[in-house]
């Protein structure tokens, strides 16, 4: 059974999270892949305004495919998370409570999620038509040059993802894994 | 001589790159059912639904089947018979592509220097191979390739002691090192032999080669099942969440080679492995 977890995130909501646990999130989160992270993180080492409130904050790692008319969103799944790993750490440290994306992360950023009791969850890497569907509303809010790499505020209603790294250590890729291969035995 | 009209060849690339993006070939669905069926993790059941779903959708034709429609990779057989008339190939080539990504609504994500990185906004250039057969036709591929799986692809110069071990190992390392970022279940391409650059273009090439049809060469086939048994052993699983189906398939193709080299390219697809072809 899937957890449902609505808007504001605040980070008592996702503190009982289990890597493994399915979870469909309602409510806004902000895209952003490497370029965007890049341009926000800049900005808040030279002490300038984020384009979002990074407190409480859920990061979609995604570059949607452009709309069709009358369509607020394109294709729109996971990129490959490492390469936030070096931006990462410091969102975290501010208070964002929720990256979305998929693939293994650095050892900083384990720690990083561990120090902030924040989660990294996976959406469904290449099911990016499926996960259209759940995206009500798409604004570019930041970056606009970037194309599909601007950092977008979208309106999800029940996005499908799964915990990868829990509050507390835990991380889907690896005891998954072994779960998997002892099953097998 | 038979006259091709680069102009047609224009319009099928655009098509193409429209219909690769929403529909897959049945030789893959076939091959992720036959996976599900065999799939003994909850989770990577519930995963391979999910993917067989998202390809319904896609099939729609509103939303493409990734967001990373990928850079396109076309590959052109000409015929020595033919002669292409009324302008430029390559420029035919690239119109195509942009048409493609134009018209479809595809997301545009080439930049047009690898280290100033500015979006070219249309998807172009696209990857071009050549190849001058005999006949008069002319054989056209597009396979547009995301880059999660393909950063994940490989090369290795192996001294030839190393072998049909060496090599195997080299495949499944290269799988196992992947693991969740390029997508699983994946699909992997394989070229052994030739030199550094011809093996990693015949390992993208084995990518395109049917999913159901058996090598052919027995070494090769019963060498492509075992790297399968091999890799979804690992444990990985769809989505890299644990669980049998790493793989879907290992293609491999080989060349003759130099006394001194042995070279293996491994070149990982996603899933989401596409292409069309069409002859003129
Ligand atoms: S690896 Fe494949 S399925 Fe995954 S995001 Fe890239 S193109 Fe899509």
């Amino acid at each position: 059974m899937a957890i449902r977890i609505s808007e504001p995130f605040t980070k008592d909501k996702f503190a009982d999270l289990k890597a493994g646990d399915s979870v469909l999130i309602t409510g806004t989160v902000y895209t952003a892949r490497d370029a965007a992270h890049k341009r926000i993180t800049e900005a808040i080492a030279r002490g300038e305004e984020p384009p979002f409130p990074i407190q409480d904050s859920i990061i979609y790692y995604v570059g949607p495919t452009p709309p069709k008319p009358g369509r607020p969103i394109g294709s729109a799944g996971p990129t490959t998370s490492y390469r936030m790993d070096a931006y990462a750490p410091t969102l975290l440290d501010l208070g964002e409570v929720a990256m979305i994306g998929k693939g293994q992360r650095s050892e900083e950023v384990m720690q990083a999620v561990t120090r902030n009791g924040a989660v990294y969850l996976a959406a469904i890497g290449g099911a990016a038509a499926l996960m259209a569907r759940c995206v009500k509303s798409a604004e570019v809010i930041a970056y606009d040059d970037l194309g599909a790499e601007a950092v977008r505020k979208l309106y999800v209603e029940d996005l499908p993802v799964v915990v990868v790294l829990d509050p507390v250590g835990g991380n889907l890729y690896v005891e998954g894994r072994e779960e998997y291969l002892n099953s097998i035995k | 001589m038979r006259e091709i009209s680069v102009k047609a060849i224009e319009d099928s690339i655009a098509k193409m790159c429209i219909d690769a993006n929403h529909y897959l070939d049945e030789d893959l669905k076939n091959c992720m059912a036959q996976h599900l069926a065999e799939e003994p993790s909850l989770v990577g059941r519930q995963m391979l639904e999910s993917i067989q779903e998202n390809i319904a959708i896609a099939e729609e034709g509103i939303f493409p089947l990734c967001q990373d429609t990928g850079m396109a990779c076309v590959f052109l057989e000409i015929g020595q018979d033919v002669h292409l008339i009324d302008g430029n190939l390559e420029d035919a080539i690239n119109e195509g592509v942009r048409r493609g990504y134009g018209d479809g609504y595809l997301r545009k994500s080439i930049v047009r220097d690898p280290l100033d990185r500015v979006n070219t906004g249309d998807n172009t250039p696209a990857y071009i191979h050549y190849e001058i057969v005999p006949g008069d036709k002319v054989t056209i591929t597009v396979a547009p390739k995301g880059f999660g799986s393909e950063n994940m692809s490989k090369i290795k110069m192996l001294p030839p002691a190393a072998g049909e071990n060496g090599v195997k190992d080299f495949v499944v390392e290269v799988a196992e090192m992947a693991g969740a970022n390029p997508c699983p279940p994946i699909v992997v391409g394989v070229g052994i032999g030739g030199t550094f650059d011809k093996a990693a273009l015949m390992a993208k090439k084995a990518l395109l080669k049917p999913l159901d049809k058996p090598n052919e060469s027995p070494y090769y086939d019963a060498m492509e099942k075992e790297l399968l048994d091999r890799i979804n052993a690992l444990g990985i699983g769809p989505q890299g969440f644990g669980g049998k189906t790493t793989a879907l398939a290992v293609n491999i193709i080989t060349a003759p080679t130099h006394i001194a080299g042995l070279p293996v390219a491994v070149n990982v697809n996603c899933h989401v492995s596409r292409h069309k072809t069409v002859v003129l």
